[in-house]
């Protein structure tokens, strides 16, 4: 195994993926002459040419409708935001376009495309540079939803997402770019899309969660086991659709607790999907209310202080835990 | 080429249209665009134009007459093309086949009914699903004495298992919830004393586990051995639809209250035997219901609070009195409406009611002889109900439930004497009418039953 | 589908823009078959065959007619949601497009995308796209798509008048011309969006916002399919010599109401400006008065054609009323291209039968 960064670990899947197929190729702001704006292109224009490394006018809305089009005639384009938070310029070409080509063409014309992008917060970029954007785009049916919260993660999935036949919505973080982490080395390191991973066994507490969050999810649990002797469950959902139900089942019934942890707004958030799905389909398994941690229910502020209160953090997922293991 | 003429959807909410009159007749040459009919819709009259050339060789429903949106109503064609089998489509036989109307059959395959075609679906028989395992798992833990128990879905799935009366358990968690350790604990310690109830429902048998916590069937009094469960779903038609959809639009938002008064039907029984042998040459005969129908009219007349309509900002009082007259069809009911019924004699009014019901019971009823009522009777008499309430007809202010006459013990001037005695209930809309009023309006009712000479007239 | 060259005198050529007698028929022939289609749709939509949503094109004939006709097979086409005609000029059958407005499995897009969403991947006719302007990203995709694997094809992109004020229109121009694209973009401006005259909603002429991309605009009569014809066969010309992206401004206009739930006139055009439109203006006339003229159309012919375009029409409203509705487990098919063997895709608690494919 090989430790390397997030970002490189992207850039490894963009390069494998281009290589292996022609079709491959790359739009966004900055992708190509700057090396990308967080420089997960980095070396890509480079190496494939400005035919397949693209580099956009500022135009969210029309070079994901470019790409929509591009892949309903064959192509795999893999549309850079240089954030989610911009692709909300975008959105009526994702779930008016990409989401229901297949369907209302009566399956004639697929929309084998990639959004790919850091989404929600970094420090202290406040309200507009600071959203979590899961929920606009797995609430439609017709697009999957990708978010790899370790370096291994990111290479497999972002793999699977390219060879995926459907609109996949890959969401990256900012913070997580220069996160470190063991990666296989195997020639085509591919992880399928809907399988959750369970990212520490525990017996007391299930914590499901997603992304970048997998990291304060961890945090939270090693630091529980050590000061309370809590062992809690880490369940990465890793691709929120298709979901790996279940894996939440499987742990839900093991702890017969559980605290969703998500970087987004409560309200319709991911959690609240989850909680549902429980309820429906493992209630009989719960020893207590599944509580959920999120961001604050207001736009993102940006003095230090506030933004941290803002964001949800391990000591919340603790209290989280404890209050559902009602100690 | 040949062009069939359709009862067109000339309203967004059109379902069927009557031919007010026709502008082409047959045989008439017409284009492309030239108005053939006018249609009277739900909304409005509208023109109905040709979509073909030729000649307007057949006219397949009269001015007066009513078809389903999709329904052949005509043809145009060349003067010698055989239109034989075009003119066979007649009478809505498109319109019949199953969505042609354009109302997309519903998610379960039901697909509604032409609003006449009368034909409701064969009753379905659906097989009882196997649902008891959800059942089981949906039941609620013994009801004991201090009411519900608290606990997660977990420790109750876990005392069922154990056998363990949650009722008996105290909860650890907040608000005194039990929880999975509370049971555990439970089950750790001596088992409880069998619960009473269980107890006494099985005294002879030492209870389970199981039968503890659930509730205990009675003690068997006779045997349902052979006996088994099953049901019919029969489908609902659009008149039974409607019928649920008025009567709850009134129910709920309406307050009812209701006036029940007594009438002595001795002279009405009197007068109607002489009526009757005045009108019988003429193949007349007035039923006790036209005399109460008679007396409405006019006693709504007296009264023009109870024929009255809530419209929120103001109470419409109508100058007009119309009276539906409630009438049994099968499947179902409707209202047809003797207008002006308060102007019209008895033998009048006699014979529209037999008119009308007749007709209704055919399902032939013209949409403005069942709707524009102020006020409604309904009456069971000839079922023997004595007394019920109806459910007013919005968006009228009263109606009248009239039950049957029956020779009964009263009081008369101090003399105990049996007397043809009817119950009438007046249904009262309370935005509309107050307690005063339809009590008034009873009277005024009562008086004109009991002296019927006025209303002869 | 094909390039023609006039063959006779130069008078003749000039009364008919240069197009060939026999092209010229055809056209008519199919304008008229545009016509009667549309009458039937509006005819079954009025006795419920068809719900929703449903516009017409009627008056507009010339534009699917006189823009598609000079295209090839290979090339691609791609429209807003007043599309019947053009659907049919790109090669769909009418009986598909017909069974398609019913909401019928013979569809072309098997019942599931309605008047506003006809598809036929086969006859590269990429739809139907129901958002005003949306498909014009879409287009410069497709035309990405060709140049990227460098075919001798191109796109041509119809929308409407009102399109031309979306945000989306104008990046796709932008990226167009940027990226020399091989796309002709349409704006077939019948003057009114919806119900908005377009002066009403731009201060200036719509070519304008083209050539300020650095796009180069032509202005063509849409009524006159002739000169329509004429002109998309030079602007054809020029995508597949590599000259970049074309933008057409077609002038045109709709004889109805903006759907069939709305009046033809009313508050934003009146009555006796729809009457003289119909009246001088209708594309179908002033091609046959034109061949007329030229002594290359007798009345038999007319009638011969317009009896074939009535039966046209009318097979295709007997195939569609016809054919059966989508199967119910077509309800859950085609949501995805790929149901991944991992994990759960449909989350409405029903039960479904699994539909990997």
């Amino acid at each position: 195994m090989a430790v390397m960064t997030y970002r490189d670990a992207l850039n490894e899947a963009l390069r494998e993926e281009m290589q292996r197929d022609g079709d491959v190729f790359l739009m966004g702001e900055e992708v190509a002459e700057y090396d990308g704006a967080y420089k997960v292109s980095k070396g890509l224009l480079n190496a494939f040419g400005d035919r397949r490394v693209v580099d956009s006018p500022i135009s969210e809305l029309g070079f994901a409708g470019l790409g929509v089009g591009a892949a309903m005639t064959g192509l795999r384009p893999v549309i850079e935001f240089m954030t989610f938070n911009f692709s909300i310029l975008a959105l009526d070409q994702v779930i008016n376009s990409a989401a229901k080509m297949h369907y209302m063409t009566n399956g004639q014309i697929g929309c084998p495309i990639v959004f790919r992008g850091p989404t929600g917060a970094a420090l202290q970029l406040s309200a507009q540079h600071s959203q979590a954007c899961e929920t606009y785009y797995v609430h439609a049916p017709g697009v999957k939803l990708v978010t790899p919260g370790t370096p291994a993660d990111a290479k497999g999935l972002l793999k699977a997402s390219i060879r995926d036949d459907d609109p996949v919505a890959f969401m990256e973080g900012e913070l997580l770019y220069n996160l470190k982490g063991e990666v296989p080395d195997d020639d085509d390191f591919v992880i399928p899309l809907g399988v959750a991973d369970v990212k520490k066994e525990g017996d007391d507490v299930t914590i499901i969660t997603h992304g970048k969050m997998v990291n304060v999810a961890m945090q939270a649990a090693q630091k529980m086991e050590k000061d309370d002797g809590v062992m809690a469950e880490v369940v990465d959902l890793r691709t929120l659709r298709p979901l790996d139900v279940d894996a939440v089942l499987a742990s839900v019934k093991k702890t017969n607790r559980a605290v969703y942890l998500e970087e987004g707004w409560s309200y319709v958030g991911i959690g609240a999907q989850i909680v549902s799905l429980v309820q429906e389909e493992a209630f009989d398994w719960l020893d207590a209310p599944i509580l959920r941690v999120t961001q604050a229910d207001v736009p993102m502020p940006y003095a230090k202080n506030l933004e941290n209160l803002a964001k949800p953090n391990a000591k919340r997922v603790i209290d989280a835990c404890h209050r559902v293991m009602y100690r | 080429m040949a062009t069939k003429v359709h009862m067109e959807a000339l309203s967004p909410t059109m379902e069927e249209g009557q031919i007010v009159k026709w502008v082409k007749a047959e045989g008439d040459e017409v284009s492309s665009g030239d108005i053939l009919a006018e249609i009277e819709t739900d909304k409005a009259t509208m023109e109905l134009v040709a979509r073909g050339d030729g000649i307007l060789r057949a006219v397949l429903l009269d001015a007066g007459d009513t078809a389903p949106v999709g329904a052949v109503i005509g043809v145009i064609a060349e003067a010698d093309e055989d239109i034989d089998d075009l003119v066979g489509d007649a009478g809505g036989a498109e319109a019949a086949t199953a969505d042609s109307a354009g109302a997309p059959a519903d998610s379960d395959g039901a697909v509604s009914d032409g609003a006449e075609s009368g034909a409701d679906g064969p009753a379905e028989h659906t097989p009882e699903p196997d649902n008891s395992k959800s059942d089981r798992d949906m039941e609620a833990p013994a009801a004991t004495g201090s009411g519900r128990v608290k606990a997660s879905p977990l420790a109750r799935r876990l005392a069922e298992e154990a056998g363990i009366d949650l009722s008996a358990v105290s909860g650890s968690g907040p608000g005194g919830r039990i929880v999975k350790a509370d049971v555990e604990e439970a089950a750790a310690s001596p088992p409880a004393p069998a619960a009473p109830l269980a107890a006494a429902a099985t005294p002879n048998t030492q209870p389970t586990a199981r039968e503890v916590s659930r509730p205990t069937p009675p003690p068997a009094v006779w045997s349902d051995a052979g006996a088994t469960e099953g049901f019919e779903d029969v489908k609902v038609s659009q008149m039974r639809k409607t019928i649920a959809r008025r009567l709850t639009e009134s129910l709920s938002p309406v307050p009812h209250f209701f006036l029940t008064i007594e009438v002595d039907m001795a002279r009405v029984m009197e007068a109607r035997k002489s009526v009757n042998a005045a009108v019988e040459k003429d193949g007349d005969r007035v039923s006790v219901n036209d005399f109460v129908l008679r007396a409405t009219g006019a006693a709504l007349r007296k009264h023009p609070a109870c024929n009255a309509a809530w419209h929120d900002d103001t109470i419409r009082r109508f100058d007009h009195v119309h009276v539906g007259v409630a009438v049994a069809v099968e499947d179902g009911l409707i209202t047809p409406v003797i207008r002006h019924a308060d102007r019209k004699g008895l033998v009048q009014i006699s014979r529209e009611v037999k008119e009308l019901a007749g007709r209704a019971r055919e399902k032939r009823l013209k949409p403005e002889e069942y709707t524009g009522s102020t006020f409604s009777i309904s009456n069971l008499g000839m079922f023997g109900i004595r007394e019920f309430t109806a459910i007013i007809n919005p968006p009228e202010a009263g109606i009248l439930a009239v039950g049957a006459i029956e020779e009964i013990p009263v009081v008369v001037d101090g003399e105990l004497a049996v007397r043809p005695r009817m119950r009438v209930t007046m249904s009262c809309d309370h935005r509309v009418i107050d307690g005063a009023t339809g009590a008034q309006f009873l009277q005024t009712l009562r008086a004109m039953l009991e002296e019927p000479a006025a209303i002869l007239i | 589908m094909t390039t023609d060259t006039a063959t006779e005198s130069e008078t003749m050529a000039d009364a008919l823009h240069g197009v060939s007698p026999d092209t010229a028929r055809q056209l008519l022939n199919d304008m008229l078959l545009y016509r009667r289609f549309e009458e039937k749709a509006e005819e079954a939509y009025a006795i419920g065959k068809i719900g929703g949503f449903c516009h017409l094109h009627i008056g507009q004939e010339g534009v699917a007619a006189g823009c598609i006709a000079p295209l090839r097979d290979s090339d691609y086409a791609i429209s807003a949601y007043r599309e019947h005609t053009q659907a049919i000029a790109k090669g769909i059958e009418p009986k598909h497009v017909m069974a398609e407005l019913f909401g019928r499995v013979d569809g072309c897009s098997g019942g599931k995308g309605g008047s506003m969403h006809l598809f036929d991947i086969e006859k590269r006719f990429m739809g139907g796209h129901g958002i005003v302007g949306g498909q014009v990203p879409l287009a410069s995709g497709i035309a990405f798509s060709i140049r990227y694997r460098e075919l001798d094809e191109l796109v041509i992109c119809f929308m409407g008048d009102a399109a031309v004020n979306q945000g989306g229109f104008h990046e796709a121009m932008n990226m167009s011309a940027v990226w020399d694209l091989p796309a002709i973009y349409v704006v077939e401006n019948n003057a009114y969006g919806m119900g908005t005259a377009f002066t009403r909603v731009s201060r200036n002429p719509i070519d304008e916002k083209a050539l300020s991309y650095g796009i180069p605009a032509t202005v063509v009569n849409g009524q006159d399919v002739l000169e329509t014809y004429a002109t998309f066969t030079q602007l054809a010309a020029k995508v597949r010599a590599g000259e970049g992206p074309q933008f057409v401004d077609v002038r045109t206009y709709r004889f109805k109401g903006h759907s069939m739930s709305d009046p033809v006139s009313g508050t934003y055009r009146s009555k006796e400006e729809v009457d003289d439109r119909v009246e001088h203006q209708d594309p179908i006339a002033i091609l046959r008065d034109t061949l007329f003229e030229a002594d290359e159309l007798d009345q038999a012919t007319l009638e011969e054609y317009d009896a074939e375009a009535k039966e046209a029409a009318q097979a295709a409203f007997d195939f569609a009323d016809a054919a059966e509705l989508p199967e119910p487990d077509a309800l859950y098919r085609d949501v995805y291209a790929e149901l991944n063997p991992n994990g759960r895709l449909f989350f409405d608690g029903l039960d479904r039968p699994d539909f990997a494919r």
